[in-house]
């Protein structure tokens, strides 16, 4: 018998490793799990598309003579003081809480050396971010942890957080371990608790009473900030409508690649929509209006080079905003510290459990010992190196694309390499004209 | 006494006239008229001025008020007072949904009945409803008092902190977490001084109310008590 061959050990495709071993963890703890990050499953992305360049039928420009624009302005519907960027790579919002006060204050350099804004997050603002970023969009969000008219009026920009591409239509999450004296002092909370941020805002419900809100915020900075209103990728279309409709003067878009600071597995992985996905139809929604470029776009969710930021504007985009890649440039997740990873039981790049409050790289901590490993004013400038790196890459391509702007991107720049990514972005498959559901509705 | 007419010059003017006082320290009066049920009225005031808003108003009145004094006369829209950091606002009606919410400092006096969500997410502001409360009200709710002489409808105080609720009629139900609690001294105390500020204390005595918080069980999250949420 033992001459015969054994059918080799066969894995489920369904009840993978993976899977089995979710099903045991579940099984022995009783309780979902719960991570940090955005999701990490494979989706169709901007990998899936390619730009075409120029060649008999357009002009390329030429690469270290002629000027390619990066500058954005931001807010230019009612703002009486709309932001100018020089560069369409802002900082996404994350709270201080979520991540240590040095690390947000290395954003803040970090972006302001670059030229471009950061965002406060769930918590409130803190100084050290206020005080080294040049412009600093303050988010409004359902807890309201630390909001007051003061800081309202510091900020260059207010950002209506209503969803992000994590969790749409999920709350916030800040586990006890990192409710320090200072977090805890500056959301009005017992130390130690898990704290709950609500999913809903407390005061306004459905696109009317945004309307009215945004208004009353208005009123309340005399009409100088611009007013941001940022949604998770779910129904791109309306949700872009209806902010636009309520008056906003910026979207913000976030695909479900986006981070979080933590929340349930389940939700990151199951809940939401690929940014390709999002764009065409949230430009759609602005074209359909009429103010796709007057109600600037920014989009987030994945976003890791100047290729992708190159594609987003090609798709309609006014910018974007990079959060999980921000932290990388800081040094979340660097292999130098491969041997506390595995002792947290995970590894570099893969380390995910930032609510425990125990980052390695002293980002994602309240742990004073820990994040004295991390120095703001190298993180900060480690991060303006990135920005700068993924501006020339997208100025490389533009050019390439005879684009003497940024802005000037288009969707017949591009083509792509998957069925799945010509439908939703909304470009032909490379090397035909066809985009799947056109002529047919989408 | 400054009249301001809301309907000839226009919200814009009036709050920008409002927040032109920062920095004041003279108490000033202002009264403003034709409200006609305006949005935003007052709101970002940052002065110790005091404000009579002669009719009622809509979403938001004295949203985010700092120092300053102001005056409903008639009921208000959803919102009032919400974010307060410091200063009185006094509703001779009704309110609204989210009175007070998320208000972290100052007192909200509200002579008739407030909606549902009175107090949600309440962060240090206190509020005295002569009136009763709608459901859910005290959401979530962190710090402060809220004292209602009538009753109080379904899920109060729902996934409470460390808000203290003081009801002196019924509480239809009790939100998640929430539980009544001894009334000990210091309870009546405070009670005693927001009846008087409330401008209520002819209409109701400490003694006469139960207090009610946070049974501080949902805290930190334990599987057990998966259903309570």
């Amino acid at each position: 018998m033992s001459d015969f061959p054994r059918t080799p050990p066969r894995y489920s495709a369904t009840f993978t490793p993976a899977v089995n071993a979710e099903i045991r963890r579940a099984a022995a703890t009783g309780i979902y799990d719960i991570r940090g990050g955005g999701t990490k499953r494979h989706l169709p992305h901007f990998d899936d598309l390619l730009f075409l360049g120029a060649s008999i039928s357009r002009y390329p420009l030429e690469g270290y003579r002629e000027k390619c624009a990066t500058d954005v302005w931001l807010g230019t519907r009612h703002a009486k003081k709309p932001i100018h960027l020089d560069i369409p790579v802002t900082i996404a919002g994350m709270s201080f809480g979520a991540l240590s006060g040095p690390a947000k204050e290395a954003l803040g350099r970090g972006a302001t050396a670059a030229g471009t804004s950061t965002t406060t997050g769930d918590g409130g603002m803190t100084e050290e971010e206020r005080g080294h970023s040049k412009t600093l969009v303050y988010q409004y969000l359902p807890s309201r942890y630390g909001m007051n008219p003061d800081d309202l009026r510091r900020a260059d920009a207010i950002e209506i957080v209503v969803g992000q591409g994590a969790k749409p239509g999920g709350g916030g999450m800040l586990l006890g371990q990192k409710i320090s004296d200072r977090v805890a002092n500056m959301r009005n909370l017992p130390k130690g608790i898990d704290q709950r941020s609500a999913c809903r805002h407390p005061d306004w419900t459905g696109p009317d009473d945004l309307e009215i809100k945004i208004m009353e915020l208005r009123e309340i900075t005399d009409w100088e900030k611009p007013i941001y209103v940022k949604v998770g990728g779910a129904r791109p279309y309306y949700d872009t409508a209806l902010a636009v409709k309520a008056g906003a003067d910026v979207v913000v878009l976030d695909g479900m690649q986006g981070g979080t600071a933590a929340t349930q597995d389940v939700f990151i992985e199951h809940v939401g929509m690929p940014i390709l996905a999002c764009i065409p139809q949230a430009v759609k929604a602005l074209q359909d209006l009429g103010m796709h470029r007057k109600v600037q776009l920014i989009v987030s969710g994945g976003i890791r080079s100047g290729a992708d930021v190159a594609k987003a504007m090609a798709l309609g985009a006014d910018a974007v905003a990079i959060g999980t890649a921000a932290l990388i440039a800081l040094g979340d997740n660097d292999p130098r510290w491969e041997e506390e990873y595995q002792k947290l039981g995970t590894t570099a790049d893969a380390y995910d459990d930032w609510h425990e409050g125990r980052d390695p790289a002293g980002i994602t901590t309240q742990d004073p010992e820990l994040f004295k490993r991390f120095d703001p004013v190298l993180g900060g400038r480690r991060l303006k190196n990135y920005l700068k790196v993924m501006t020339l890459e997208a100025q490389t391509i533009a050019r390439a694309c005879g684009k003497n702007h940024l802005h000037n991107l288009e969707p017949e720049d591009l083509c792509s390499l998957t069925i799945e990514a010509a439908a939703m972005a909304g470009v032909p498959l490379a090397g035909t004209n066809w985009i799947p559901g056109r002529n047919g509705g989408w | 006494m400054q009249t301001f007419d809301l309907g000839k010059e226009g919200l814009r003017a009036l709050n920008s006239s409002l927040h032109a006082l920062k920095g004041q320290t003279n108490m000033t009066a202002w009264e403003v008229i034709n409200p006609k049920g305006a949005h935003a009225i007052a709101a970002g005031v940052d002065a110790p001025v005091d404000i009579t808003v002669r009719g009622s108003t809509g979403y938001y009145c004295a949203g985010m008020n700092k120092q300053a004094t102001i005056r409903i006369k008639g009921s208000a829209g959803p919102g009032v007072a919400e974010n307060m950091m410091s200063g009185t606002v006094i509703i001779d009606g009704n309110a609204s949904q989210y009175a007070g919410a998320t208000g972290r400092g100052g007192l909200l006096v509200i002579k008739g009945n407030a909606s549902s969500r009175c107090g949600v997410s309440m962060k240090g502001i206190d509020i005295v409803v002569h009136g009763s409360i709608g459901h859910m009200s005290a959401f979530m709710a962190q710090s402060g008092n809220l004292v209602v002489l009538g009753d109080a409808g379904d899920a109060l105080g729902d996934s409470l902190y460390e808000a203290r609720l003081f009801v002196r009629g019924t509480v239809k139900s009790l939100g998640a977490d929430c539980i009544e609690k001894e009334m000990r001294d210091e309870h009546y105390a405070i009670l005693e001084e927001l009846l008087r500020k409330g401008e209520a204390d002819h209409k109701a005595k400490p003694e006469e109310f139960r207090r009610y918080g946070s049974a501080r069980k949902l805290y930190n999250f334990n599987i057990d008590n998966a259903s309570s949420y």
